[in-house]
């Protein structure tokens, strides 16, 4: 148990094709203002600014530099970026909270995933000698681990569905989803295949957006929020590079970083599990050992919108939201990595 | 609350060369890492965490290597973070990896940065323009050689300083059996006599492109206390971020990277720095950086920088030995350099620097800086903990 | 409000890598049609080889030979082929465990239809005519009972220690409308820049955010396309995509009504005569040649005023 809440999150609108640029200045300028005044702190109340993005996504090397603009850090400030998810720039922050040097954090993700193509880029993530040079993407690699998880008798196809569908019905309480709306699984399982077995309701939408997230320490947390989400446990694992060590069909990484941080499924509320794939919401759902009594992806989750960067980390901030509005006592926010879910991170909140 | 106590254990880092093509990704990264982790005394039963530094993606054409890289480097089922801040990434790298154990999180963690830019080209990769923008082909020389210029006329400063700086890198490489460049018998004519490649940057004043890693194992106090060889307590790290360019920016002596230095010499209880460091590591990939940062960390007033390098000061030997190791100018992969300035100046109070080794080393002080002058990471290290 | 301006960008690189004492001896294999895999410290034959065993992460270096034939895990099917796949034609991704191996490798197979794939069929390699010591030497995998070509024979190989990976990614690069509208300006020979509401300074380029204060810029300010050189340097190394012969001067122009330089060429006089706080003057291309971009102005020379005051353009350094 730490004093360190999450009391504060924003995101834009996730969006096909975003008039912003791969910058993200645009993107972040109104979530930081948006961010700040419902916290009531100051550009000089932030101690740490972290940041997760991606240069490839934005075809081109230090594109994270130009996301300094947005924050107006001039006198200087402390500063820091991980090449991932928003995510693990939280896990990176929290950190820094703890070590006692820094008492507040903004900390932002983003992307803009429709200046390229996504699919392909992310061919990049795999070994440079024995399957990039294939290039095959990211959807396929999903399909792959979705024909493991059918023919192992783990998820129908149907259920799937179901996943898709639930997100979109989720999703209309969010005006910033992309994807929201009632379908029924009957009508989504009547359209053709995408990358057999994946369907295009089982992938996440390509989005552009961004998303930011306060965490402040004890009795700030209490002066700027009425609620906080009190982080209990936070942790994240990696499981091997090759995809052929590994048993698809399973998620140690996901489960060592969610027993590491905490989560219990008898006392969960929530769950906003950053799943691109639906297929992937229910093997994590079941790696986890998530029953009925936890709401998962009440966002609509990925599957509505998936700024790729800032996807994982808004996950964290919905969770959190979940307890500082009042809708959840105990929440657990996740974020993944990487082809098929090889990396993960749970951080587990709780009002108090 | 103050952070808790973490000390450098071992360090260990490649020969740089201009192409390894005797190794793959993987291989350089352990090259360096086997090295720290033997240094350290560490096994990877007792490595908790590996934090990965590298600057972009684009050198090596591998989006997120930490991911593929994950069992080469002992990451396989523990948490694994990977840092970019620029240039500076090596040394922002250690100091995230130093944060796991200092906010008591982990006992013992592994830091590793690399780059094998050979696989592209450095040149090319940071020279790519984006539309709508003037194609000046110019590379980072071209970007830092006008601000240089500019020091040499707010200074005052003789025109041989940038000569004499590298003279004195370049013969300290030859004392570090890792060193990409190993020049002896460089001599202050033949580096004035080298080609002007930015004027007025020479040739002999640049520093070269290499392939390298350098990977550091950082412990809590018990580890620390437990080890049989003398390890480097971490009294203080810092970093700051000011924008590329903005109106009024100072390129000569940024103020992110004088706000780092005084909260660090604060940090560490440091209120002399000329007189308390015995040894510095700092980041001179151009050689009139050295005289730019050492007013810029307060060694030395502005305008008076020169001064020092000129008196010889900074010579192993001198008041202030800067880069025994030889530096970024004898050795830079892009990733790793940052990385191998902390490493360097653990190196130093660890009594484990050899032939380049500063008699008596006991606080030493590694910089990084990065991008447009403007992300700057540095800490101090000491033989006792002075906190 | 007009649209953002855009332009595609392209990244490409041919990439080399060097392979190690594990994938050397695998990528040359293959350039004799065969296959090797490497035996982990749980005794499990892995193919295509890791370098570093996952549970122990010691290095590898027992090398074993399987066979180009194997059996489908798990499979895809990929409609319409991207950039770069093994085939052009649609294709389905397989994770394949060749025979002799325990761990699966990915690949392609050409199996003509999504019904022709399932997992448990058996799959044969299908060689490239020339093989050189990379992956794509495998060209993809057929269905074995439906394979009818000849297999190729064993040929004495080559011993390579790198492979030769292209890497070329396309993007559409969007300008920030700030910028877009300094862009329209520059097609009309005018420089528009923009004042911070916060500081109150003239940013040109203007930015979607003023980078002290994080607002946006928007009040529009015409600035001159004179100004004074505050520093500089004079190019004379050759560059990959350079545009000029060296030697030439890049240098910092503070236009007149901007609180920031841009970096831009100075042409027009010899290189050496350049110095800081010399009056410059920017040189148009021919209007017919003009567009929205910042090279409408080809270069700057000096205008023959006398040198600006150092202390005029100092805080700019």
């Amino acid at each position: 148990m730490t004093d360190i809440a999450i009391i504060g999150f924003a995101q834009s609108p996730s969006e096909r094709h975003s008039t912003s640029t791969t910058n993200g200045v645009e993107m972040l300028v109104p979530i930081f203002h948006e961010i700040l005044a419902d916290t009531g702190l100051r550009h000089q109340d932030i101690d740490f600014w972290c940041s997760g993005s991606s240069d490839y996504l934005a075809g081109r090397a230090f594109s994270f530099v130009s996301a300094v603009d947005a924050i107006g850090a001039f006198p200087p400030i402390a500063e820091s970026h991980v090449e991932m998810d928003g995510a693990w720039a939280l896990y990176e922050a929290y950190v820094k909270l703890l070590t006692g040097e820094a008492d507040t954090a903004l900390v932002y993700g983003f992307g803009k995933s429709s200046a390229g193509n996504l699919r392909r880029i992310l061919a990049l993530q795999l070994d440079p000698y024995l399957l990039a040079p294939l290039w095959p993407d990211s959807v396929s690699i999903a399909a792959l681990q979705a024909r493991l998880c059918l023919e192992a008798g783990l998820v129908t196809e149907r259920e799937m569905a179901e996943v898709a569908a639930r997100s979109r019905a989720h999703a209309m309480a969010d005006p910033r989803a992309q994807l929201s709306g009632l379908v029924s699984a009957d009508e989504l399982l009547a359209r053709p295949y995408l990358a057999d077995p994946l369907r295009a309701h089982d992938c996440a939408p390509i989005s552009d957006g961004a998303a930011a997230v306060i965490l402040a320490r004890g009795d700030i947390a209490r002066r700027h929020c009425r609620r906080p989400a009190w982080i209990d446990g936070f942790a994240h694992r990696v499981d091997a590079g090759a995809l052929g060590l590994r048993d698809l069909t399973r998620s140690p990484s996901a489960v060592a970083a969610a027993a590491d941080a905490g989560l219990d499924p008898a006392t969960l509320d929530v769950a906003e599990l950053h799943a691109p794939f639906t297929h992937q919401e229910l093997l994590l759902t079941r790696e986890l050992g998530l029953g009925e009594r936890v709401r998962i992806n009440p966002s609509g989750g990925a599957l509505a919108g998936n700024p790729m960067f800032a996807a994982g980390l808004a996950r964290i901030g919905a969770a959190a939201r979940q307890v500082t509005s009042g809708q959840a006592d105990r929440a657990a926010g996740h974020a993944t990595s990487g082809p098929a879910l090889q990396q993960n991170l749970f951080c587990v909140m709780g009002a108090r | 609350m103050s952070p808790q106590r973490a000390a450098v254990l071992g360090a260990g880092q490649t020969h740089h060369r201009t192409r390894r093509t005797d190794v793959s990704m993987a291989g350089l990264c352990r090259e360096a890492i086997d090295r720290a982790m033997a240094d350290a005394g560490t096994d990877w039963s007792q490595v908790e965490a590996v934090v990965l530094g590298k600057a972009p993606d684009l050198f090596e054409g591998v989006m997120m290597p930490e991911l593929f890289l994950a069992d080469a480097i002992g990451a396989t089922g523990k948490p694994l973070l990977r840092v970019h801040t620029a240039g500076s990434v090596g040394g922002a790298t250690a100091i995230v990896a130093a944060n796991l154990v200092r906010s008591g999180v982990h006992k013992r963690v592994l830091a590793v940065a690399f780059e094998k830019q050979s696989e592209s080209n450095a040149m090319w990769a940071l020279s790519i323009n984006p539309p709508f923008t003037v194609p000046l082909g110019a590379g980072a020389g071209g970007y830092f050689a006008p601000h240089i210029r500019s020091y040499i006329r707010r200074a005052g400063a003789p025109s041989h300083i940038g000569a004499m700086v590298a003279v004195k890198d370049r013969r300290n490489g030859a004392l570090n059996p890792y060193a990409h460049l190993r020049q002896p018998d460089i001599t202050l004519e033949s580096v004035t006599a080298s080609a002007m490649l930015w004027d007025p940057v020479r040739y002999d004043e640049t520093c070269p492109s290499s392939d390298g890693a350098c990977a550091v194992v950082i412990g809590d106090q018990a580890a620390a206390e437990a080890s049989s060889r003398p390890v480097a307590w971490i009294d203080a790290t810092s970093m700051r971020t000011e924008p590329t360019a903005f109106a009024g920016k100072d390129h000569v002596d940024p103020r992110a990277g004088h706000d780092a230095a005084v909260a660090l010499w604060q940090a560490a209880g440091i209120t002399d720095p000329l007189e308390q460091i015995d040894v510095a590591e700092i980041y001179v990939p151009f050689s009139w950086f050295e005289p730019m940062w050492l007013e810029n960390l307060g060694f030395a007033e502005p305008g008076q920088g020169w001064k020092l390098t000129e008196a010889g000061q900074t010579s192993i030997g001198g008041q202030l030995p800067v880069n025994p190791s030889g530096g970024v100018l004898c050795s830079n992969p892009i990733g790793a350099s940052g990385m191998l300035r902390f490493a360097e100046a653990a190196m130093q109070v660890m009594g484990r620097a050899g032939e380049h080794q500063v008699t008596g080393a006991r606080r030493a002080l590694g910089h990084a800086y990065g991008g447009g002058s403007q992300f700057f990471a540095m800490w101090v290290v000491a033989a006792t903990p002075s906190n | 409000m007009e649209t953002a301006l855009s332009a595609p960008l392209t990244i490409s690189f041919d990439y080399t890598r060097s392979l190690g004492p594990v994938l050397a001896p695998f990528m040359s294999a293959l350039s004799e049609r065969r296959i090797l895999g490497v035996r982990g410290s749980d005794g499990r034959v892995h193919a295509p080889p890791v370098e570093y065993d996952p549970l122990t992460h010691e290095p590898l270096t027992d090398l074993v030979e399987v066979a180009d034939t194997g059996t489908v895990l798990t499979w895809s099917w990929q409609p319409e082929p991207l950039d770069g796949q093994p085939l052009d034609h649609p294709f389905g991704w397989a994770m394949i465990r060749l025979d002799g191996a325990d761990t699966p490798m990915l690949h392609a197979v050409d199996a003509g239809a999504p019904t022709a794939m399932s997992t448990g069929m058996r799959v044969r390699a299908r060689w490239v005519a020339e093989p050189v010591g990379h992956i794509r030497d495998i060209e993809c995998f057929e269905p074995l009972d439906t394979a009818t070509a000849v297999q190729p024979d064993r040929r004495p190989g080559v011993s390579v220690t790198s492979i030769v990976t292209p890497i070329r990614l396309s993007y559409d690069h969007m300008v920030s409308p700030e910028e877009s509208r300094y862009l329209r300006g520059l097609a009309e020979g005018r420089l528009f820049g923009q004042r911070c509401p916060a500081c109150r300074k003239v940013y040109l380029p203007p930015r979607g955010a003023c980078p002290t204060d994080g607002v946006p810029t928007e009040e529009e300010v015409e600035v001159s396309d004179h100004g004074t050189v505050t520093t500089f340097s004079i190019i004379n190394v050759p560059h990959a995509g350079q545009r000029h012969k060296p030697p030439y001067v890049a240098a910092y122009v503070l236009l007149d009504g901007a609180d920031i330089p841009l970096l831009h060429l100075i042409l027009g006089c010899p290189a050496d005569q350049v110095r800081m706080g010399m009056r410059v003057a920017a040189v148009w291309r021919p209007r017919e040649q003009w567009g929205t971009t910042p090279e409408n102005i080809e270069y700057f020379q000096p205008s023959g005023e006398p040198d600006a005051a150092y202390d005029s353009y100092a805080r700019h350094l």
